[in-house]
């Protein structure tokens, strides 16, 4: 039998495509079209070939602000991959107290960012914030406005409060699928606690473990709203990341050739370090296979 | 190596369990001797998991007691209990290798390298994986896996007891025969108390020297292979145990006849009469077909040729009869009555055996 060939089938896709266009090709396209021209107004453009990326690589602007951004995303994921995991694991399997402990988990997740950084922007205020108060009764200058130590504890704390919860529901998913005939086998084997979380359950995580590394560093490593609102990137520019530049650079300063540079090299920075994760993760688990 | 009691055991699942309906065991009283090789066979849901779980300390009874050599571990945990368990489904420990997982008991117990090397090679060579030894457990297969379950259920040698969970179900059919063949060589070498679980009654009768057929929480008869065939306690028992199962017929019973669907069957013996519903059980090997006018009427519905006999299925006024026909034996085309052997014919009160009385009726 001959197979039917229909092309006008391909009219189906057309809304897709426009929908996709004006959402995402065209505005990428003239980000990319700054990038490579420079203009004095009335929409009148000249090339400048890679003028704009070279100024961006020269700028110690971008580069401490990449260096902030790469502290900011590893100490989060340092403290909430653990953190989750271990939060995961203290929790009820089954139950009403799994239930509550799950609804729980989940509503700073259903929180707005910008709200998360209002929350937190008047927690940790001297004069009337819980935290800044308190901290400053004991004598310890907790100021988001002077002290960069202090900003940079809020927004690390915010996130960690606003996102392990992440991390725990995906790990307690993984702990969920885990056979309880394993840790079964396990006290029969007399496996010390350390052992079937090493041997049974680590194993196991392996993969949610993947997605939640892979999610929370793209997340944090554009993080924008919440830090903006807490610290507007201050003290001077002690929590400007990436983000809040970039956004200074298009908006503040209108320097959109720069900015456009800077976001396609910001662009690749994260493709490039996600597919560096990836390819770490899961070349671990081949290795281990053929060995 | 220990003498295994449960007494007076009884396990719910739920938290306060009202009536005999909410309890997964009922009452429980056995006793596994030292160094026997026992089959637990049963239906799926019977209980049969849930009371080796009790055994090896997974699960904690409701009520009542075990003991091990007469003292109560009831409420002591797994490990000091001392008793290795395999499991239905592998269990292995994907980050090590065949090697590690076989060492691993040994090394949670503390035992000297150059002994646990010893015996892990003892078992590797007995589940045929000698030379896997250095392989990440992972890619393994499921028999693999399993064996490698099996093996690390066996590394402990002074173990109380080994419980086998319906270990072989995973398995290839012709490694199961080796396997379970080589289960028993074990036995027989270190005299290990060895449970058996299975549905499979060929696994059962072919491992066990004793045989616990349980029904719906219930230990329903203990016996060698030849009792459970002969002279089973309990309808279950009769109908499970057998291809196919034992022949049950609603009877009255006056003396030492039996009154099926208005005809009457001599049994073998004298019956007290009973309350109760009565019920007599043959096994198929021991109906045969008869050209005189004494049996009781059937229609036959068709034969099973399954190689070294036949079965016939028959009819007898709505209670189905099965019979065996051995080799070569023909059947006549107009074959319509049967007549069991009266002194193989069981009688059944409320599913459990009676024993006829020795001195007329009561």
């Amino acid at each position: 039998m001959e197979k039917t060939q229909n092309n006008r089938a391909w009219f189906m896709v057309l809304p897709v495509l426009v929908l996709v266009a004006f959402s995402a090709i065209i505005p990428l396209m003239t980000v990319v079209n700054y990038a490579f021209n420079d203009t004095f107004g009335n929409n009148v453009f000249f090339w400048v070939g890679l003028e704009w990326f070279e100024e961006m690589l020269g700028s110690d602007r971008m580069w401490e602000a990449l260096m902030r951004q790469l502290i900011f995303s590893a100490a989060i994921l340092a403290i909430e991959v653990p953190l989750g995991i271990a939060v995961a694991l203290s929790m009820p399997k089954k139950g009403l107290w799994a239930s509550i402990c799950l609804v729980l988990l989940a509503l700073p997740l259903l929180i707005p960012w910008n709200v998360v950084g209002t929350i937190w922007q008047v927690f940790a205020r001297v004069d009337i914030g819980l935290l800044g108060n308190t901290l400053a009764e004991f004598g310890i200058d907790f100021n988001l406005g002077q002290n960069a130590g202090a900003a940079w504890a809020t927004v690390i704390l915010m996130d960690v409060w606003h996102w392990t919860s992440l991390v725990v529901l995906l790990a307690y998913a993984g702990l969920q699928s885990i056979p309880e005939a394993y840790y079964q086998a396990a006290r029969i084997d007399q496996a010390s606690r350390w052992a079937v979380f090493r041997h049974v359950e680590l194993p196991k995580l392996k993969g949610v473990l993947l997605i939640a590394v892979l999610l929370r560093f793209m997340d944090s490593f554009m993080i924008y709203t919440e830090p903006f609102v807490v610290t507007g990137g201050g003290p001077g520019s002690a929590t400007t990341f990436l983000s809040i530049d970039l956004v200074k650079m298009a908006l503040g300063q209108f320097d959109l050739g720069p900015a456009a540079a800077f976001s396609i090299m910001y662009f690749l920075v994260i493709l490039l370090v996600s597919w560096a994760f990836y390819t770490i993760m899961v070349n671990l688990d081949r290795e281990e296979r053929t060995e | 190596m220990a003498r295994i009691e449960l007494s007076d055991l009884a396990h719910s699942y739920l938290p306060r369990p009202g009536g005999e309906a909410d309890y997964a065991l009922k009452t429980i009283d056995l006793a596994w001797e030292d160094g026997g090789a026992y089959a637990l066979l049963g239906a799926s849901g019977c209980g049969k998991s849930t009371l080796l779980n009790i055994i090896s300390g997974l699960v904690h009874p409701t009520r009542g007691r075990i003991l091990f050599d007469g003292r109560d571990v009831t409420s002591a945990p797994t490990t000091e209990r001392n008793i290795a368990q395999v499991f239905q489904f592998p269990v292995v420990y994907d980050t090590m290798t065949v090697r590690e997982n076989l060492a691993f008991p040994l090394k949670n117990r503390g035992r000297d390298p150059a002994y646990i090397a010893q015996r892990v090679q003892t078992i590797a060579r007995m589940i045929g994986m000698e030379n896997q030894l250095g392989r990440k457990a992972r890619g393994l297969t499921a028999d693999e896996k399993q064996k490698i379950s099996l093996g690390r259920g066996m590394v402990r040698k002074e173990v109380n007891a080994i419980l086998f969970d319906e270990p072989l179900t995973v398995i290839d059919p012709h490694m199961k025969w080796e396997l379970r063949t080589q289960l028993k060589q074990l036995h027989r070498e270190f005299g290990h108390t060895m449970i058996y679980v299975t549905h499979d009654q060929t696994e059962a009768l072919t491992f066990a020297d004793k045989v616990v057929v349980m029904h719906d929480g219930r230990v329903v008869q203990l016996g060698t292979p030849d009792e459970l065939f002969e002279r089973p306690g309990h309808t279950f028992v009769g109908y499970f145990i057998g291809s196919p199962g034992m022949n049950l017929l609603d009877a009255e019973i006056t003396g030492d006849t039996a009154i099926v669907a208005g005809h009457a069957v001599p049994l073998g013996d004298r019956y007290a009469t009973r309350a109760g519903r009565t019920q007599i059980g043959i096994r198929p090997e021991f109906v045969s077909f008869t050209d005189e006018d004494d049996g009781l009427p059937v229609t036959v519905q068709r034969i099973e040729d399954v190689g070294r006999h036949r079965i016939v299925r028959a009819d007898l006024r709505g209670f189905a009869v099965n019979a065996v026909l051995p080799e070569r034996m023909p059947l006549p085309a107009d074959a319509d009555r049967v007549v069991f052997a009266p002194e193989q014919i069981g009688v059944f009160v409320d599913d459990w055996r009676v024993e006829p009385a020795s001195t007329g009726a009561a």
